[in-house]
């Protein structure tokens, strides 16, 4: 590790691992911590609970699709739903800068609002600090929240097993293609708009799979790359994608070639990828919607991985993001 | 995606595998880091039969960027005055003491990252009071792009702008691996960007005076296979042409306008070094004379100092075609992608990353 922070320790790949494992992990360490999974599992007095927290600081604070407000209850709730617990109450701290325009500030919390009334949880309890101008890039928001788990469900990687069948909800790559273009250094004109949603209602409904769902998280940060390969270091086992499989819109899959970007590091923020065994891929499917497609399976390997497998015939190692997922330059 | 599917057509491209066969084994280098990337990410080497082996040249630019100029740019950027601006790729590019421009920028020097010269112009419109220093990368594919910025940066007499100006030259690259002894390329996959602009006479020496063919291809799978295809037909036959698979975007003459600014606003220096490859001769762009006000280098003081590649690292073998990056010692130890020692590692176009990134260090070792 450098001896300071770089913006590659903010960008989800390995960096951003390395910085929580051996420094944050190290420091705080207990069991609830330990797994580092979306949201730690609690349980009080025989109920059991998720636990998670979040903070955005997306640049810029509206972008097409959706804004910081609505971005900050649905990625809450979104950590909360696909670790299968029904979000109950959600917190959040608005650090703002001085001289922010208060009808801005406004139009943001309303979005929040929308956000919490159409998933069902109420912004609970908050909190508000203001700070020097330059100090905070506009604005910053962080978010909390609890849910109750679903009693049907153990949703582990532990418990993936090899022939299991990997699903995501629907195509992939939108939030950080429409964010990257809304920044306008780019100067791209497509219209890609992000995919912020909340996930509640699909994992609620895979939830009803009970032990056949193994496992679920809402690739973020790092995009679908980041997660499987968080899912393979913690099952053993390796994950084979049929790249052909993948849904990616035609727009976004034109921005990432331009830019030179996987799409499968792109970050999501309306979509989830979950695991379930091969016998219930067809409910799970239909439960999730006509966008959802299954993408690869889980496999026995002696060096667990993640596979990326090309139309040719071909395939090829998908390995955890390294830093920002930059342009190349020819 | 129209425009690319029809180069992605999977029976086109095994069809086109199958035809690939040679009765001994040859090596052929693909030039460019754009093919490197290419084969590796539609897993093309895997369809290739054992005698055809490929093997990746010095066409990464972030790549070859010697560790010394990499400190003048950071010594650059930590100017108070100066705001550094650079293609991504460049960010993570250690220095000599492994410290990179995206450390200096999170120790305080304003680094930008900027994805065309024009941009870098822009930001030095918008902050008259401050010094806007572009790090000019790349090969024939970028310069002109910063020679049009240059042009345009005296034009609107902006004042407060300058090139740090690294670009280089492909042919004699090539030539310096072919006069490398030991060399066993026995012929190349020609590269499609740079050529677009040079078009493809700079490369009929290396057919005529070391009897090696060369074929210009695209970036898509059928193009790469269709280029393995000509070489091995030109070997077979005994030939050593210079052929353009690319003629959908490489015109044979290369682009006038392009090779008119590139004349007018650079000078070949007389030798520039090359990470792994050491000094190679006119193999460099410094900015002419004429726009010299506009040059980074005169324009600020740097270290120049000329920083030896780290011992353990095979970066300049890997450059020349003549080891793999796993037969380096450091392949995936003490250097990753996440801490490169060598610059191969730095670009996801460098051999080193590529073979990381999509897993070959699994397999291969």
């Amino acid at each position: 590790m450098s001896d300071v922070v770089t913006l590659a320790h903010g960008a989800g790949g390995k960096a951003s691992r390395r910085l929580v494992e051996d420094l944050f992990l190290d420091e705080l360490r207990n069991p609830l911590l330990e797994p580092l999974s979306d949201a730690a599992l609690v349980s009080a007095n025989g109920t059991r609970l998720a636990f998670t927290t979040d903070a955005y600081v997306v640049r810029p604070l509206v972008f097409p699709g959706g804004d910081i407000g609505e971005l900050a209850v649905n990625g809450t709730v979104n950590d909360l739903a696909v670790s299968g617990a029904q979000p109950l109450a959600l917190t959040a701290g608005f650090v703002i800068e001085e001289g922010f325009p208060l009808d801005e500030l406004r139009a943001l919390t309303h979005s929040a609002a929308a956000a919490a009334k159409a998933a069902g949880v109420s912004v609970a309890a908050g909190d508000t600090k203001v700070v020097e101008r330059g100090a905070a890039d506009g604005l910053y928001v962080t978010t909390a929240g609890i849910g109750l788990l679903d009693p049907r469900v153990d949703l582990s990687p532990a418990r993936v097993r090899p022939g299991d069948v990997v699903i995501v909800s629907g195509a992939i790559a939108e939030h950080g293609i429409a964010v990257m273009l809304a920044r306008g250094d780019l100067r791209l004109e497509l219209d890609v708009v992000s995919d912020t949603a909340p996930l509640h209602r699909e994992a609620g409904a895979l939830c009803a799979l009970g032990p056949q769902l193994r496992w679920m998280r809402d690739p973020t940060r790092g995009g679908l790359a980041t997660t499987l390969n968080e899912l393979v270091s913690g099952c053993g086992a390796s994950v084979a994608l049929q790249e052909t499989a993948i849904p990616v819109r035609e727009d976004v899959r034109a921005a990432c070639e331009l830019l030179g970007i996987d799409p499968l590091y792109v970050a999501n923020e309306g979509k989830l990828v979950a695991v379930v065994a091969p016998g219930s891929a067809g409910i799970a499917l239909e439960a999730l919607g006509p966008e959802a497609a299954v993408i690869g399976e889980v496999r026995a390997d002696d060096v667990p991985m993640v596979l990326c497998e090309t139309p040719f015939g071909g395939s090829r190692i998908v390995d955890m993001l390294v830093g920002d997922p930059l342009p190349r330059i020819c | 995606m129209k425009y690319t599917d029809e180069y992605r057509d999977p029976a086109a491209v095994a069809a086109l595998a199958a035809g690939l066969h040679f009765d001994r084994h040859v090596k052929l280098m693909e030039v460019c880091g754009g093919h490197t990337h290419a084969i590796y990410r539609h897993g093309l080497d895997a369809l290739l039969p054992d005698e055809i082996e490929l093997v990746h040249g010095p066409g990464c630019p972030v790549c070859v960027i010697p560790m010394g100029r990499v400190d003048d740019a950071i010594s650059i950027a930590e100017r108070p005055e100066v705001i550094f601006t650079s293609f991504g790729d460049m960010l993570r590019v250690p220095g000599g003491r492994r410290r990179s421009l995206l450390e200096a920028k999170a120790r305080g020097a304003d680094v930008r990252i900027v994805y065309s010269p024009l941009d870098a112009l822009d930001v030095a419109r918008a902050h008259p009071g401050r010094e806007v220093v572009f790090f000019g990368v790349g090969f024939e594919t970028t310069a002109p792009a910063t020679a049009v910025t240059l042009l345009r940066a005296r034009t609107l007499g902006v004042r407060n702008f300058s090139v740090f100006c690294n670009h280089v030259l492909i042919a004699p690259a090539l030539r310096a691996i072919l006069d490398t002894p030991d060399t066993e390329i026995d012929g190349f996959v020609g590269p499609g960007h740079v050529s677009t602009v040079i078009g493809t006479s700079p490369y009929e020496f290396v057919a005529r005076e070391y009897g090696r063919p060369v074929v210009v291809a695209g970036f898509e799978p059928t193009d790469i296979l269709q280029a393995v295809a000509l070489l091995v037909r030109q070997l077979r036959e005994g030939r050593a042409e210079v052929e353009n698979q690319y003629g959908r975007v490489v015109r044979d003459e290369g682009n006038p306008a392009a090779l008119a600014a590139l004349e007018y606003v650079f000078q070949v220096r007389d030798d520039f070094e090359w990470r792994g490859l050491g000094a190679i001769p006119h193999s460099g762009y410094r900015i002419a004379d004429e726009l010299g006000d506009w040059d980074a280098e005169r324009r600020f003081e740097v270290p120049g100092a000329r920083i030896e590649d780290p011992k353990a690292c095979r970066c300049g073998d890997v450059l020349r075609g003549m080891a793999k990056p796993y037969e380096c010692g450091v392949f995936g130890t003490a250097c990753t992608p996440e801490k490169p020692l060598g610059t191969c590692m730095v670009s996801s176009e460098g051999a080193c990353a590529a073979y990381y990134a999509y897993g070959r260090h699994r397999v291969a070792v």
